[in-house]
């Protein structure tokens, strides 16, 4: 951990904590009544709002959370240089990819 | 064998650290799933529903609780950390590590009666 | 208690029980009367030095300060050198490294006049002064490196003693080594890799909140790392 990765893991833990309290109040909105896949997509479909909303929650959690794998790699696992750095920017690739197809297949019509 | 300091690990703040780093440990394990899964509304409508169909029984709408207090105590952990390191240092670290605790398990225990109704 | 280098072993010595005796009393009855080849560090005996620390029942502290009557289990009390360090032998741990991080994290005054120069005014109520008074007492005894879990994790890690030492100089106005000092501390291993499992703040035999100075040096780095713009 260095005072780059210490500044974008902090910062976008700070910029998630309002994300996650609209994310939480929107998981018992929408499963209070029985979850369906009609009820999510009649809400997201075509909706810009939510494509940014979670297109920013993506983003920062891909960051937030590959640096976080990378320090728990370093700490429990020994992994260190290079191969730590391909593990953990690998994971965060992969939140980011799979992260991204879930907002198109929910928003794009 | 070397030297292990152990008796620091009754320390609540000590293991308020265990629990914010297995919690985040957990949902980035859960989060690419997460993200398949709605995925497959690219197959269209009735494929995720039949997921959701499938995440109906209540051992799936228990554990989708215990998710809902591993992101609530993540947070709130990570909330009493950002206080502590950019507004200075502040008494009743352990109560605000037992309130994160507790609030998180309030979280959780309320998702499972509204979706158990 | 713990004999012989890092591939030693325990063994069980039977040593008599006193009133007000303390843990460092027991590791010298077994040096003078039992086994004449134990090997351990103290000083002063008073609790003025911290040389006498050592692991007693998984908890590292000042040996001498600690009553027997306290800590012993069912009349038992095990017995080993400070953790997170190298064994030399029995109870004496290694602490070079533990020094040379010190040095790493730049935990040595820079001067910045000379005795010509007039002294600088220090006001006691300075924040600064009393931000760095919190943390001056360290007396180097080495339980909170080796209390903290960060430090057997990531061997970069400088540590407690280290960081806090260093936050006390940030806040000494009369340094003028701040940026090698903050750049130190903003490394891998510096600061940020605390992660405020508070074990140093909760063991240290001073009181010290090494936690605390390590929140702030972060904050510190933090700022600089952002105007710096590197």
């Amino acid at each position: 951990m260095n005072a780059r990765l210490y500044i974008l893991q902090r910062g976008t833990a700070a910029i998630m904590a309002p994300l996650v309290l609209l994310h939480i109040a929107v998981i018992f909105y929408a499963t209070h009544k029985g979850l369906t896949a009609g009820d999510i997509l009649a809400r997201t479909r075509g909706s810009v709002a939510w494509a940014t909303f979670y297109g920013v929650f993506v983003l920062a959690i891909s960051i937030h959370a590959s640096i976080g794998v990378r320090t728990i790699l370093g700490e429990w696992l020994g992994l260190r240089g290079r191969a730590r750095a391909t593990v953990a920017f690998g994971f965060g690739l992969l939140l980011l990819m799979l992260g991204l197809r879930a907002i198109a297949a929910v928003v794009l019509p | 064998m070397t030297m292990q300091t152990t008796a620091h690990r009754t320390n609540v703040l000590w293991l308020a650290f265990l629990v914010h780093r297995l919690s985040g440990l957990a949902l980035a394990v859960f989060l690419p799933f997460h993200f398949l899964v709605l995925g497959l509304a690219i197959s269209g409508e009735a494929s995720l529903d039949g997921f959701l169909r499938w995440t109906d029984q209540p051992l799936v709408k228990l554990s989708e609780a215990a998710l809902v207090g591993l992101l609530a105590v993540h947070m709130l952990g990570g909330l009493r950390l950002l206080t502590v390191e950019n507004l200075g240092w502040f008494s009743g670290q352990r109560r605000l590590a037992w309130i994160a605790v507790i609030v998180a398990f309030i979280a959780a225990f309320a998702f499972l009666i509204s979706v158990f109704k | 208690m713990w004999r012989g280098g890092s591939d030693g072993r325990y063994v069980d010595y039977d040593v008599p029980q006193r009133d007000s005796q303390t843990v460092l009393d027991v590791v010298t009855f077994v040096q003078r009367n039992i086994d004449a080849t134990l090997s351990y560090r103290f000083a002063c005996r008073v609790g003025m030095c911290g040389s006498c620390a050592m692991t007693v029942n998984g908890r590292p502290r000042w040996t001498c300060r600690t009553h027997v009557s306290k800590v012993a289990k069912g009349g038992k009390l095990k017995i080993g050198p400070l953790a997170n360090m190298p064994v030399i032998k029995d109870l004496a741990a290694d602490m070079r490294e533990f020094f040379q991080k010190w040095q790493n994290a730049k935990g040595v005054f820079a001067p910045s006049k000379t005795r010509k120069d007039p002294i600088a005014p220090i006001k006691p109520d300075d924040p600064a002064r009393i931000a760095a008074n919190a943390g001056i007492e360290c007396i180097n005894c080495g339980v909170c490196y080796a209390a903290c879990d960060t430090v057997r994790w990531n061997k970069d890690y400088l540590g407690p003693a280290a960081l806090n030492r260093a936050w006390t100089l940030v806040n000494d106005e009369r340094d003028a080594g701040q940026g090698a000092r903050l750049a130190a501390v903003s490394a891998e291993g510096g600061c940020m890799s605390c992660h405020t499992h508070e074990s140093c703040h909760e063991l240290c035999p001073n009181s010290l909140n090494p936690t605390a100075s390590i929140a702030g040096l972060k904050r510190r780095a933090m700022k600089a790392y952002v105007r710096g713009g590197e």
